[in-house]
């Protein structure tokens, strides 16, 4: 079985983002970029399985502009056999990214196919669940835990107030959670193999699928400063401005 | 690993070096392998400069820069120096040394970005993300490679469930360029004793911040120094302005670090600078985008180590190429380090052993403009021990009259010697920050993006516990609290007890502790490769 997981290059968690002078954007200039953390464990999820013998391969995935070869490598340097990028330099979003990754999918028929359950730059969190409509396929999102069981998937998701264990018939799809793996670090010699790594790329014209934006960006401001906080007297004066002022009782 | 030639730092120096290996073995069809260790998370993130650089080192490497894309899009305008009183600002003529007439306003950080992608053209290997944190020896004495450090290990050194044992980087020459207070480089003045005979290393701290104005108050390409106000006449310090593209300004603040009063915080001098009427007039309605310090050397000439030792050698500003009085680093470590890997590469080629040292390196950097240019500034940062009014008389004297070959040298004393006992000195009361233009430390931090993987080894060791307490505290008033930039120093009150907490998560690798403590019992080392600052455009 192959395993297919998608990685997004991002913003990096290290870096406060801010959105560029006149709104239209978060400024990238310059700044930081590495692989969407919940992709990394993705990846991660997918390497431990074909470590422990349950995928004949794997395959990392990227759509954007050329930089994203550097994401792909991150994936071959922590274990993944070859890389896919889907070169644009059109804004991607997750309807046409989710449209790539299917025609990509169709090509390549893994078994399953692992993504990160949202990117920290746009936090969308929509793109596991349209690939999953768009192939047909079961979807466990959110996973926690990821159990293969001969031709059937266990995923323990996340959910409000616990854990939902699903059972899916693969080929499916999967959204890693935080809690799913902590990703390995990158060793230098393996670096240095992941440059002799095969990566293939396309493009969505060659993959005959239309990604013209289809959501604008109004715009892009960061959120309203915090208040400093005030000390009250006594529960009297704290019932009071609930009631009065923050007009919450 | 082996390589031909191993580089610990991807700053001007490593990067020039690597571009310079590969070009000459290029040229003269040799097999040369070169690799590049950045303890930052991506070349960039932790380089921090004004800077307005001078480009002839650069024209030098890689003459056809422009058509390449360098990020030189600033040519220097207008240069103003500027002495200040509190209230005041008095226009002082410009010395010769800081006229800019054909420099540049960059960003070191994006400069470096741009020097990796060419030297990744030439096929150098550049990793970043792993820190040499060992320099490794063969059995005859000579330098073998270096070692990067383990990763994954818990707080109390222990192997964690992710860890992953540092890797060996064998090389037949090692080049270090691992900027002002290398922490390899300091045992490697102790090994080889490459520090005798030639005068103690003294430092500064420049801390910076980048800004956006309003494009009104926008002047492209205008740069100011000043001296003087905030800081008295005893102590060494000044600021520069410099307005590059996009409405970006620059501004910071270098205090030297040979300061004697341990109330001093250069952080808040540099807060309180700001607040100058002349100053803070162009931060209407600006808004703060980034923040960081950085000690840099401030030696010059007679604080210039041995160069050379049997497997490897020592440039850029971890070997204190600084030019002071210009405040220039960069066209020096960059020419050091293209000298040394002409020398290194003529030394190597025809597959000569490893092991050796390549004392033609220091030969030939004698003999090109970085040396001469370095010696005739060598008298006036030292004369400045005499407070500021004596040592701008004497600059002048040194450098119209004696053209910079007086026929004597002054000399330096190191800095951790300099401070005087809390009780000679006067407190100092520095102003409440506004949170519009003048921030406190945590919130400045913050602007850096400086991460460590939390659940790590202390990178900030300290040879005797006790001391912070009993001596720092009892009879310095803790100044690490007040010289660290990054409030990783805090002194806590338990019960009637103090304790030192070292938030070492903060750590933006300025290194002004390692050289600043009073007792030299704070060693800096090495943390998880990757972590420290993430500096965008600095």
């Amino acid at each position: 079985m192959k395993i297919l997981v998608a990685v997004k290059r991002a913003i990096d968690y290290n870096v406060k983002a801010r959105p560029k002078s006149d709104g239209s954007a978060v400024d990238l200039a310059n700044v930081k970029m590495s692989m969407n953390p919940f992709d990394e464990i993705a990846v991660e999820e997918a390497i431990r399985i074909q470590e422990a013998g349950g995928a004949t391969e794997t395959i990392a995935v990227s759509v954007g502009p050329k930089q994203c070869q550097e994401t792909l490598r991150t994936a071959m340097a922590m274990g993944v056999d070859r890389g896919i990028l889907v070169e644009t330099d059109v804004e991607t979003q997750p309807l046409a990214v989710a449209k790539l990754l299917a025609a990509v999918i169709k090509q390549e028929q893994p078994g399953l196919v692992i993504l990160g359950k949202q990117a920290i730059d746009d936090d969308s969190n929509q793109t596991g669940q349209m690939l999953a409509a768009l192939l047909g396929w079961p979807q466990g999102t959110f996973a926690a835990k990821v159990t293969i069981d001969g031709e059937r998937l266990k995923v323990a998701r996340e959910i409000d107030g616990g854990i939902q264990t699903v059972d899916l018939r693969m080929p499916a799809v999967v959204t890693a959670d935080l809690r799913l793996n902590e990703p390995r670090y990158v060793k230098l010699p393996n670096i240095m193999k992941a440059k002799k790594k095969p990566l293939d790329t396309l493009t969505p014209e060659g993959l005959g699928i239309d990604i013209t934006p289809r959501l604008t960006v109004v715009k892009v401001a960061e959120p309203p400063a915090r208040k400093g906080g005030v000390k009250v007297p006594d529960v009297e004066a704290l019932i009071d401005k609930l009631r009065n002022e923050a007009k919450v009782i | 690993m082996e390589f031909d030639v191993v580089i610990v730092g991807g700053g001007p120096a490593g990067l020039s070096a690597a571009i310079r290996l590969r070009q000459l073995a290029i040229q003269h069809g040799e097999e040369l392998t070169v690799c590049v260790l950045e303890k930052g998370s991506e070349v960039g993130a932790h380089i921090m400069s004004g800077a307005v650089i001078e480009p002839r080192a650069l024209n030098e490497l890689i003459p056809d820069w422009q058509a390449k894309g360098a990020p030189l899009n600033t040519p220097a305008g207008e240069d103003r120096f500027l002495f200040l009183t509190e209230t005041r600002a008095y226009k002082l003529p410009t010395p010769p040394q800081m006229h800019n007439h054909g420099n540049y306003i960059v960003s070191l950080g994006n400069v470096c970005r741009w020097l990796a992608e060419q030297a990744a053209e030439l096929e150098v290997d550049i990793y970043p993300g792993f820190a040499a944190a060992e320099v490794l020896y063969h059995e005859d004495g000579s330098v073998k490679g270096v070692a990067t450090g383990d990763m994954g290990r818990t707080h109390d050194g222990e192997e964690g469930p992710n860890f992953a044992p540092g890797m060996e980087l064998h090389a037949r020459q090692t080049l270090f360029g691992e900027g002002c207070r290398g922490s390899l480089t300091k045992t490697l003045f102790q090994r080889f004793n490459l520090r005798d005979g030639v005068d103690p290393q003294v430092f500064g701290i420049g801390i910076k911040e980048l800004w956006e104005i309003q494009p009104s108050l926008h002047r492209r390409g205008s740069i100011t120094h000043t001296t003087g106000w905030p800081m008295d006449m005893k102590t060494y310090g000044g600021s520069w302005t410099y307005h590059l593209e996009d409405n970006l300004v620059s501004i910071g603040f270098v205090v030297g670090l040979d300061y004697q009063n341990p109330y001093l915080s250069p952080f808040e001098e540099m807060q309180r600078f700001k607040s100058h009427p002349e100053i803070r007039k162009q931060f209407e309605g600006a808004r703060r985008l980034s923040y960081g310090a950085r000690a840099i050397s401030a030696g010059g000439f007679q604080s210039i180590p041995k160069l050379t030792f049997p497997g490897g050698l020592l440039m850029g500003d971890c070997a204190g190429f600084l030019n002071v009085p210009k405040i220039k680093g960069t066209h020096t470590a960059m020419k050091s380090g293209m000298t040394a890997a002409e020398a290194v590469f003529d030394a190597l080629k025809g597959g000569q052993p490893h092991g050796q040292e390549v004392k033609s390196y220091a030969e030939r950097l004698s003999k090109t403009w970085m040396w001469d240019e370095l010696h005739r500034v060598r008298n006036i940062k030292p004369s400045f021990h005499w407070g500021l009014p004596a040592a701008m008389a004497y600059s002048a004297i040194d450098t119209y009259l004696f053209r910079g070959k007086a026929p004597w040298t002054l000399r330096h004393r190191p800095d951790h010697l300099q401070l005087k006992p809390a009780a000679e000195c006067q407190p100092i009361n520095y102003p409440k920050p506004d949170g519009v233009l003048t921030f406190d430390r945590l919130s400045s931090v913050f602007l850096s993006n400086t991460n460590h993987e939390e659940d790590q080894p202390c990178h900030l060791t300290l040879r005797d516990a006790n001391v912070p307490v009993a001596v720092n505290l009892a009879r310095y008033a803790g100044p690490e609290q007040r010289y660290c930039p990054a409030g990783v120093y805090e002194f806590v009150q338990e019960g009637s007890e103090s304790r030192l907490q070292i938030n070492a998560q903060n750590c933006v690798h300025c290194k002004t502790c390692d050289i600043k403590d009073p007792s030299q019992n704070i060693n800096w080392v090495t943390p998880e490769g990757g972590g420290g600052p993430n500096y965008p455009n600095m």
